[in-house]
């Protein structure tokens, strides 16, 4: 992070593409193996638009936006989603797009921030009350 | 159906030790992008002031998860499983998860609601070192969604 951190200061916006081939992969990372994360007929039998991505993949990624920031993985103490809307991921080269957002909410004791993430695709929130606790020193 | 309220302080049997290698940081870490050093190479670790190479944020996800799902394999608290999604998910480090933990998993519901049809019920997973050091505590709100019949 750059410069001094106050309520209000935002992240650098981040970016991500999700590809079935990366949904693929975060499966066997992770150990997450529900097809509606890797199978259209699965997904559309179950009332899915298609196949969707994880949402701790979605999480993940969101927490990269934080990582980023504090140029410490091991900074985040806390982070807590709740997860809204699937993000559905087409079967294409192009994927799906996921943006991050965020900006610090408040200035806690011992040196630490809470981040407030706004995490879209295709405009719409995916996650809501997502937040992360950082320890900024 | 109606979640009993009487599950709500219900605790499982610690899981088996999970223990956390560097290969499995390093490809989870892979999977979702995260390229800084300390997940996969321990000499940038210790530089950085950690034993071994850790793991990012969600990796608990990966021991936490399964132990969450010991509570849908309960009979008393039964929940449709073809009808789960994960609701909420939320992570306290008391430490960074690192190569060479032997982490063990302990579920206890926290709370258990329905709400217009549909069944909450968080389960949290406390992981802890078998010497019994406190390392993350993982809390997954599972939502049973109802029936049309229920809606």
């Amino acid at each position: 992070m750059t410069g001094p951190v106050a309520v209000g200061t935002e992240l650098p916006e981040q970016v991500f593409r999700v590809t079935r081939a990366d949904l693929v992969r975060y499966a066997g990372a992770s150990g997450d193996f529900n097809p509606i994360h890797w199978n259209d007929r699965v997904a559309t039998a179950v009332g899915l638009p298609g196949v969707i991505a994880h949402g701790m993949f979605t999480m993940a990624l969101a927490a990269r936006a934080v990582t980023t920031w504090t140029g410490n993985p091991a900074a985040v103490v806390e982070y807590q989603v709740r997860f809204g809307r699937p993000v559905v991921v087409p079967d294409d080269d192009e994927g799906a797009e996921l943006t991050v957002r965020g900006k610090v909410g408040a200035l806690l004791d011992d040196g630490r921030a809470r981040v407030d993430l706004t995490v879209t695709s295709d405009g719409e929130k995916v996650l809501s009350l997502a937040r992360a606790v950082v320890r900024l020193l | 159906m109606t979640l009993d309220r009487g599950l709500v302080g219900r605790s499982y049997p610690p899981s088996a030790v999970y223990e956390v290698g560097r290969a499995k940081i390093a490809e989870f870490a892979a999977a979702i992008g995260a390229d800084d050093p300390v997940h996969r190479d321990a000499g940038a670790a210790r530089a950085a002031g950690h034993p071994d190479v850790v793991a990012p944020p969600t990796f608990a996800i990966v021991v936490s998860l399964e132990a969450a799902f010991v509570v849908l394999g309960d009979p008393e608290v039964g929940l449709d499983y073809s009808r789960v999604v994960h609701g909420e998910q939320k992570f306290a480090h008391h430490r960074p998860i690192r190569a060479g933990d032997r982490l063990v998993a302990t579920t206890t519901i926290d709370a258990a609601r329905t709400v217009a049809g549909n069944d909450l019920l968080t389960a949290r997973v406390e992981l802890a070192t078998e010497d019994g050091e406190p390392v993350c505590t993982a809390t997954s709100m599972l939502v049973a969604r109802g029936g049309e019949e229920s809606s």
